[in-house]
């Protein structure tokens, strides 16, 4: 049964193949860095693009049942403010979720691509990836983007996820080249990462719990906000908090609004007390 | 000298068509039923691994019945349609009618333009939300599709289980557990003789469902259900 119309022939079970495979216009960036055509190295690169909507400081930590994943809610433009609002956590499939840093659009393709990646796997075969097989594919999807890099389009993510046949939580980190690595504890990146992960180390211990890993993740992000443009604090005013997921053995979960708003309020309380 | 043989174009799809027939006649049934949550889908199936039945999209689901390489295939061409139409537009847009043509089309082609057509029956199933009614299409080997409504059977024998759900089918749409133990007592009467659960494969498009709408039962779940 090769080409019926309508269902174009394709082995394997990855959707980001059969995408850049078929629809090479659909899809957000090609696999293919031999016979594609590459733009030449803009130098200094991004100067001559114009400005578009860059995401910053997201960070993932674990606690004795699984992962915290966070992020701020800001995207900047050069020196304007793109958007307040801009969602960089993302929820993937019942057990895993990813954060983004980089450039907004690409990024959240990137996160839409990859959910869709892995439902499709689950629906054609059956069963889920496993962990680890998840974290792999992102890899490759990250590598595929390299090009896009290139001209200034940097996608980072972050990722974490509930490895159900190890029951624990775990996080990986990649380079621009798809390099993957395991976090054993925690990890932050973005334009803010580094302020995040130094909060992060000082009240970083093993076995935390759910609250204190919470806590320390909304801390790390107002500290990263505090010392960085590009990310963006707690908005009382407006009632626009960081976003954070959690992801354990019964898949992951929101953190509602209001409980951010709490632990918020009892740090700003905290701090305005100092003085 | 050789002659040139020829075969009426009559003669040929008559022939098409009995030796379709026949390699779905040897498989066994499955059915698609209404309940009152959703749809339910229940196949004579001994593997616990080669699955009929499989979902498709949030409220789309799909089930084979014939050739089992043929099928599957096919099942696999209908996620990729589905989830490519999901990435290019939105989950919403995706929809059983659009992909019951998308078959439709493909199984005409190829039952007109192959030496040997497809030996397959196919069912596509999606729950309707909000007011919405289910759809249900069953799609021949030969690309001809039919709009069912409160149940629907392909595979061997499909006649005699189609005549029994008839005779037994209410205005009301009955409860899971009733549904189930009446697709039970089909299969098992069309098949005369007795059928563990273990050779059920369930699943369900569960309306009050968040997101995916499909969900399969296991063996446990079928078993108490029908008990119960």
């Amino acid at each position: 049964m090769k080409n019926v119309p309508l269902f174009p022939h394709h082995e394997g079970s990855s959707f980001f193949d059969f995408l850049t495979c078929h629809y090479p216009q659909a899809a957000p960036f090609h696999g293919d860095m031999r016979g594609g055509q590459v733009a030449p190295l803009l130098d200094p690169p991004r100067q001559a693009v114009p400005p578009i909507p860059f995401g910053t400081t997201v960070l993932a930590i674990k606690y004795r049942a699984g992962v915290v994943i966070a992020g701020d809610r800001r995207a900047t433009e050069g020196f304007q403010i793109a958007d307040r609002r801009i969602e960089k956590v993302f929820k993937i499939d019942a057990y895993s979720a990813m954060a983004i840093a980089g450039a907004a659009g690409p990024c959240i393709e990137m996160a839409r691509l990859f959910q869709t990646e892995l439902e499709h796997y689950e629906k054609l075969e059956g069963v889920q990836l496993s962990c680890e097989g998840k974290a792999n594919k992102l890899g490759q999807m990250v590598k595929a983007n390299l090009p896009m890099v290139f001209q200034g389009l940097v996608v980072m993510p972050l990722y974490v996820g509930y490895d159900v046949r190890r029951a624990e939580g775990r996080i990986f980190k990649y380079d621009i080249t798809g390099g993957r690595y395991e976090e054993s504890e925690y990890h932050a990146i973005g334009s803010g990462g580094k302020d995040a992960r130094n909060t992060i180390r000082e009240h970083y211990r093993d076995g935390l719990t759910e609250e204190e890993a919470l806590r320390i993740s909304l801390l790390a992000l107002y500290n990263a906000a505090d010392e960085d443009v590009g990310t963006g604090g707690p908005d009382v005013i407006r009632g626009i908090y960081p976003s954070a997921k959690l992801a354990a053995a019964s898949g992951i979960v929101d953190v509602t609004d209001e409980r951010m708003r709490l632990v918020y309020e009892e740090m700003i309380t905290g701090r305005s007390k100092r003085k | 000298m050789a002659l040139p043989y020829y075969v009426s174009p009559e003669q040929m799809m008559q022939d098409k068509a009995e030796y379709a027939k026949k390699g779905i006649a040897k498989g066994r049934s499955i059915i698609v039923l209404e309940y009152s949550d959703g749809v339910l889908l229940a196949a004579d199936n001994p593997s616990a691994s080669l699955h009929k039945i499989s979902e498709v999209y949030d409220n789309i689901a799909f089930a084979g019945a014939g050739k089992y390489s043929e099928f599957e295939n096919l099942r696999k061409a209908g996620i990729r349609h589905a989830d490519l139409t999901g990435y290019m537009y939105s989950r919403e847009d995706v929809s059983a009618r659009s992909l019951s043509n998308a078959y439709s089309q493909s199984l005409g082609t190829a039952f007109g333009q192959e030496i040997k057509p497809l030996e397959v029956e196919l069912l596509v199933v999606q729950v309707g939300n909000n007011d919405h009614p289910n759809e249900i299409y069953r799609i021949s080997f030969d690309g001809s599709i039919t709009d069912e409504k409160a149940f629907a059977v392909i595979g061997g024998r499909s006649e005699n289980v189609q005549a029994y759900l008839k005779e037994r089918s209410s205005t009301q749409l009955p409860a899971l557990k009733v549904a189930l133990s009446l697709c039970h007592a089909a299969l098992e009467q069309v098949a005369n003789q007795k059928l563990p659960s273990e050779n059920l494969e369930v699943a369900v498009l569960d309306r009050t469902r968040n997101g995916r709408k499909f969900r399969r039962l296991s063996v446990g779940d079928t078993r108490q259900l029908i008990a119960s």
